[in-house]
């Protein structure tokens, strides 16, 4: 039987662990995928019908605002006591009967995982959706280990099967269409389990159904599961796990050993807050005023369930990330996706130019502080942005991303320093020293206007792209207007600071000057 | 292992050398929310249609009929009953066998049609049922295979919303029992973003509200 998930994917390397594979740069990546118009039709339709979806959701409620400010509270005091929840957490969590792990990066958690189902003496494991198991790569350690690791997410199944990568948070496969969809079903389900049924339509149904048989044997036979969790509350040692499907509940409930690697990131106090946190998640996500299931387990419960409860809390990275004052607001972040789908850079771009298993705005802020800024990749993610600032407006814990973009580009910059300057380097000292003197800004004016001049004599309104360096790609995409005949200051000279202005630029006598 | 702990909450105590400071959280926990124009347990019925499940309203003597009747719907014959529910509420027809769950294994479970439960607390403005798995509604799995699921909530067991169903869980100490909140039937819009019902969990519910 093929091993579920093909070599390609493990050789992308878009997790964050400590091997490396240069993947291209933001804009590179871009270029390339802004030609595959089948993936852009696919993203707009998708994002569009989600931004509606939530838009009226969140339209419902009078007090979205006053969720947004608590939840961003909640998880500002889960950062700042971290040490304290964390250590609250893990007593909770073993009274109740589960054994908690720690991992301080992605090799760590990789090895403990491994080990827990070699103990079992498992030879598969059926997972639910994990962005932190993607983030270390753990399908790959899994598979390196001989262990089968099933993802029982249809999207993620649809990755799986196709060898592809994740590119949305939520909806991983969107840049698939039902089309291809039902060819990866068809080519690739008799390999690994029971096949697509002969006659297989593209119709999302039949998809769904196919899904649905062919997991259906691997759930009921699942001795181990691995899972990831939204939130694990320190009061009480409780993970909660939000889904739709139902996977995540077989996965949850059928095995008899369970382990959840969660981020440590993902803890909130108290129980009460998940009354805050479990109203803005389904209406940022799925754009729901609730998921179809939502799963809450406090340790082992007689009788019900899996007996064998592991947890491995995660660092990879995040203690870095909240070290850093600006930066550490993105481990807020509860994994909604609301950025992604309102993002215009990401609707055209899609996730797999990001480079990242986080793509999109939230991607581009917690990528290069989890991976470092070494990467041609991370380098660039910083500047995967125009700005506008929607991610902020629609994000339910109040990221401030467009704050963080420039931070992290001020980083990168930095990091540039020294050595040769580049073309743009160059350019920004001169400018900054002909602006350092009012002599010097006159006379630069004045050579301006002179060009201006001659330039609208030709009817020349607007410039195009200017072959200079450091400044071809910046006017190549803007409409520069030609520069004026008169600088400000010189009109203010002339006409006494437009107390004798006249249109045609002459003294009006009749005015004349106070 | 422990290493690993302590130089984890180490980096985390240097991360936070800055001190910052610990805000209150500018919320009021455990409030009622307004249902709008209905009472709560109307509202309940309409927000659980709007995930297209079945709810049907009925009194407290009629509930076997109206599980009756919702099966024989569904087209169920073997329904697996926990052992908590209540006597009076079990169905009696031509073609319904009641199965006792004493420890039906994945498999048997598969060859069930329908589960018949109680619940904790249905959540007006989201059209929730919560389940806390009590003798009432059977472990987890009870829920999960079979194909229908035939619930009922009585009108006193429902919240406005969801503050006020996370503060009642605590009140009633079962916040630490497993915990499953049901909105609709199992779901997915992976495909293109077109959302089909029933992929894995009950592809139908049927929810009969109890009054009086």
């Amino acid at each position: 039987m093929r091993t579920p998930s093909g070599s390609p994917t493990a050789a992308r390397h878009v997790g964050v662990t400590a091997d490396f594979l240069g993947m291209p740069s933001f804009p590179d990546a871009a270029r390339e995928a802004l030609g595959d118009t089948v993936q852009r039709r696919n993203l707009a339709h998708a994002t569009g019908v989600i931004r509606g979806k939530r838009a009226k959701v969140v339209g419902e409620l009078e007090n979205w605002e006053e969720l947004r400010l608590a939840a961003e509270a909640i998880k500002n005091r889960t950062l700042f006591q971290l040490d304290e929840h964390l250590v609250a957490f893990e007593a909770a969590a073993t009274a109740a009967g589960v054994t908690v792990h720690w991992a301080r990066d992605a090799e760590e958690a990789n090895r403990i995982v491994v080990g827990l189902v070699r103990e079992t003496g498992a030879e598969e494991v059926v997972k639910i959706k994990s962005m932190a198991t993607q983030e270390i790569e753990l399908n790959e350690a899994l598979e390196a280990a001989g262990i089968d690791a099933w993802e029982t997410d249809l999207a993620e199944l649809i990755v799986q099967l196709g060898d592809d990568w994740p590119s949305h948070i939520l909806v991983p496969a969107i840049h698939r269409n039902r089309s291809e969809v039902r060819e990866i079903f068809l080519r690739r389900m008799g390999d690994v389990g029971r096949p697509a049924p002969e006659g297989l339509t593209d119709e999302p149904r039949q998809l769904a159904e196919a899904a649905r048989l062919h997991l259906r044997e691997k759930f009921l036979r699942a001795k181990v599961a691995v899972s990831g969790a939204n939130f694990a509350v320190a009061e009480t040692g409780s993970l909660v796990v939000v889904e739709s499907e139902g996977n995540g509940r077989m996965c949850l409930t059928l095995p008899e050993t369970l382990i959840s690697v969660v981020g440590i990131e993902k803890i909130v106090p108290t129980w009460s807050d998940l009354e805050v946190m479990l109203q803005v998640l389904p209406r940022s996500s799925t754009g729901e005023r609730e998921n179809p299931y939502t799963s809450v387990w406090t340790g082992t419960t007689e009788g019900d369930g899996p007996q064998d409860l592991h947890v491995v809390l995660l660092d990879n990275g995040r203690t870095s990330v909240l070290a850093d004052e600006v930066g550490r607001a993105a481990l807020r972040c509860i994994r909604c996706s609301a950025c992604l789908n309102v993002c215009p850079v990401y609707e055209r771009a899609g996730g797999h130019a990001y480079g990242s298993v986080y793509p999109g705005p939230i991607g581009a802020v917690l990528t290069p502080q989890l991976r470092g800024t070494t990467s041609e990749v991370d380098k660039s993610l910083p500047f995967a942005s125009s700005l506008c600032g929607a991610c902020y407006d629609v994000c339910p814990v109040r990221i401030d991303i467009p704050s963080m973009l420039v931070h992290l580009r001020t980083r990168v910059v930095d990091e540039k320093r020294g050595g040769v300057p580049s073309a743009e380097q160059a350019a920004m000292k001169t400018a900054s020293w002909v602006m350092g003197s009012h002599k010097r800004l006159a006379n630069a004016e004045r050579g301006a206007g002179v060009v201006g001049r001659a330039l609208r004599r030709r009817g020349t309104t607007t410039l195009g792209s200017i072959p200079l360096p450091g400044l071809g790609a910046w006017t190549g995409a803007r409409d520069a207007p030609v520069p004026p005949e008169e600088s400000f200051r010189q009109w203010w000279e002339r006409t006494d600071g437009g107390r004798s202005d006249d249109v045609d630029g002459t003294v009006d006598g009749t005015e004349g000057k106070r | 292992m422990s290493g690993a702990r302590e130089e984890i909450l180490a980096r985390v105590r240097t991360a936070l050398d800055d001190r910052p400071e610990v805000p209150e959280v500018p919320w009021s926990y455990g409030q009622p929310v307004s249902t709008g124009d209905l009472d709560p347990v109307a509202r309940f019925a309409e927000r659980v249609a709007d995930y297209r499940a079945v709810v049907t309203l009925t009194t407290a003597a009629e509930v076997a009929q109206r599980v009756t009747e919702a099966l024989a719907a569904a087209g169920a014959g073997r329904v697996v009953v926990p052992a908590g529910l209540p006597a009076d509420w079990r169905p009696a027809g031509e073609g319904i066998e009641l199965v006792r769950d004493d420890g039906l294994g994945a498999d048997d479970l598969d060859a069930i049609d329908a589960v018949l439960t109680g619940a904790t607390l249905g959540i007006a403005n989201t059209g929730t049922i919560i389940l806390d798995h009590g003798a009432d509604q059977g472990r987890r799995a009870l829920t999960l295979v079979p194909d229908v699921h035939v619930c009922v909530v009585r009108a006193d067991q429902v919240v406005t919303d969801v503050p006020e169903a996370v503060g009642r869980l605590q009140q009633l100490g079962a916040h630490t029992r497993p915990l499953t909140w049901v909105s609709g039937p199992s779901a997915t819009s992976d495909i293109e973003l077109d959302r089909v019902e029933g992929v894995h969990g009950p592809r139908t519910l049927h929810v009969v509200v109890v009054e009086g």
